[in-house]
């Protein structure tokens, strides 16, 4: 099943702690947070590291590439739509559609890449597509 | 501290109603407790604890022992979404333990029917400040997506089955067939579950709970008050409870946090997974109950299909009985939140009270497990080992 139709993305809510990301996201990058203390990246990017607690975690930019986790196509849905867990290149898995593809033809493992789509009044969000 | 021994179960009550167009939610709160008090031999005025979770109206706890005229001297609402009565149960009797309280009141009720919620196919969002929300909001999670996806990681990884999954569901409804008050009464087959039409990959209808309104309450005791109330006692022998999350986003979707709460909950019980003669596991959907299996130790990871399939959790059956009430999946999952029903089905096992057709003979030791939240990545998991006396 090949779907045409584009589900209506709810905008993202932006925080001061989340910004940069969202700015970046903007001009088509992903960016992941990365702790200096304890040199793990960690997603969705907190100020504090959620592994040591320290604060000097850095923005560091993501090669937009990874794998499909976990997948499920919603049938139920007006338009139905892939959500999935991708796991980067970096080693964290982040909620995420795969778009722009055969949605019957996803499949764990199955390499992809990032790209940007936009939402209803806000930046645009991170999804992925088969590489 | 240990609490067992210190605590028992005096009164359960399970509403009835299954839509409650007539009834407020303060109401229902009321009904049940009073049904749970009535099933004890005590009154409220007998209460002075007093344990509920975010299906309150309100303020909760202060507005429900406003309605109900409560007098209290130690309250509680842990909120862990559908998990949440289980613990409250753990803490009733840890409260208790301490000298907090003497005779503690859990309540949970809700009409998600009667209010035509989307409950499991609307996407979810706890407000624009929850931390996540604006990382999967826009990637349409819903309820049942969000469980699909642990569901499907899982056949990746173990080769899980969807007939292994129906047989749950089919269990269920062998067991719902003789509650007459469940929800859905007539009995399903492996081929049913498998044509029923696909909700969220591989999640089909019949892998998903009913949404149902009413509501339950359990009433817990110290062993002074209990021995003089006229009703079977059962006492709270062991607990456990833990959070799981993402962990920074190295998600794994394959266990929950029962890996941790089970074996608190059987090492304070002092009793193993072997011992158990019938478990009340949260039934959100099928694939919840395979994984807590497994992960509360009755198998080893990924075995969990083999070990539902082939009616070994239908009562009389196979060697494990489960939500011989029908569960979440066929007779009730009011509010949304299952972990009420678990604690009242296994209190009635244990009482020898479960319809004749579903009762587990000896059963002198029974475990209730409740999950609340999103499946292996933000969720509460509480076990609860009980026995009789
Ligand atoms: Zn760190």
């Amino acid at each position: 099943m090949s779907v045409r139709e584009e589900r209506p993305i709810p905008a993202p809510p932006v925080n001061p702690e989340t910004r940069p990301f969202w700015d970046a996201a903007a001009a088509g990058r992903l960016l992941l947070k990365r702790c200096a203390a304890c040199t793990q990246p960690h997603h969705y990017p907190r100020v504090i590291c959620p592994f040591c607690g320290s604060d000097r975690t850095e923005w560091t930019e993501a090669t937009g590439r990874g794998t499909v986790y976990s997948y499920s196509v919603f049938r139920r849905a007006p338009i139905p739509y892939a959500i999935a867990y991708v796991t980067l290149a970096e080693g964290v898995t982040m909620m995420t559609n795969i778009v722009d593809c055969d949605v019957d033809a996803i499949r764990i493992g199955q390499p992809v890449r990032v790209v940007f789509k936009p939402t209803e009044g806000g930046p645009p969000v991170p999804m992925f597509t088969p590489a | 501290m240990t609490i067992r021994g210190k605590a028992y179960i005096v009164g359960v009550y399970e509403h009835p109603t299954r839509k409650a167009d007539d009834r407020s939610l303060a109401q229902l709160h009321a009904e049940v407790a009073r049904g749970a008090l009535e099933d004890a031999g005590l009154t409220k005025d007998d209460v002075d604890g007093y344990f509920c979770a975010g299906d309150a109206p309100g303020l909760g706890g202060l507005s429900m022992a406003d309605y109900m005229g409560l007098k209290l001297r130690h309250i509680d609402t842990t909120e862990t979404g559908g998990s949440s009565y289980v613990i409250h149960v753990a803490h009733a009797a840890q409260a208790i333990a301490a000298g907090k309280c003497d005779v503690a009141l859990v309540t949970l009720a809700g009409r998600p029917r009667a209010e035509g919620m989307a409950t499991g196919t609307a996407p979810r969002s706890y407000g624009a400040a929850a931390p996540d929300v604006a990382f999967e909001l826009p990637f349409g999670p819903t309820v049942v997506n969000q469980y699909a996806m642990a569901a499907m990681r899982h056949m990746h990884e173990f080769g899980t089955t969807s007939a292994q999954l129906a047989w749950i569901k089919v269990a269920a409804s062998q067991h719902a067939q003789h509650n007459p008050h469940a929800l859905l009464r007539d009995v399903v087959t492996v081929e049913d579950v498998l044509a029923s039409p696909m909700i969220a990959d591989p999640l089909r209808r019949l892998d998903c709970c009913v949404i149902t309104d009413g509501g339950g309450a359990v009433v817990v005791a110290r062993p002074e008050v209990a021995k003089r109330l006229p009703r079977p006692r059962v006492p709270v022998l062991g607990a456990g409870e833990a959070v799981k999350h993402q962990a920074g986003g190295r998600i794994d979707l394959t266990y929950t946090g029962a890996v941790w709460s089970g074996p608190a909950a059987f090492a304070e019980a002092g009793v193993r997974p072997a011992d158990v003669k019938y478990v009340s596991i949260y039934d959100s959907f099928t694939i919840t109950v395979l994984i807590t299996l497994e992960d509360l130790g009755f198998c080893d990871k990924g075995r969990g299909g083999k070990l539902v399939a082939d009616g070994n959790l239908i009562a009389g059956v196979g060697r494990l009985p489960f939500n011989t009430d029908g569960g979440g999946l066929c007779n009730n999952h009011p509010a949304n939140r299952g972990g009420m029903t678990k604690v009242i089905e296994a209190v009635r096992q244990l009482r020898g009270e479960a319809h004749p057709r579903v009762q587990v003979k000896n059963c002198d030791v029974a475990l209730a497990h409740g999950t609340g939240g999103s499946l292996a990545t933000r969720h509460g998991s509480a076990t609860l080992v009980m026995g009789r006396e």
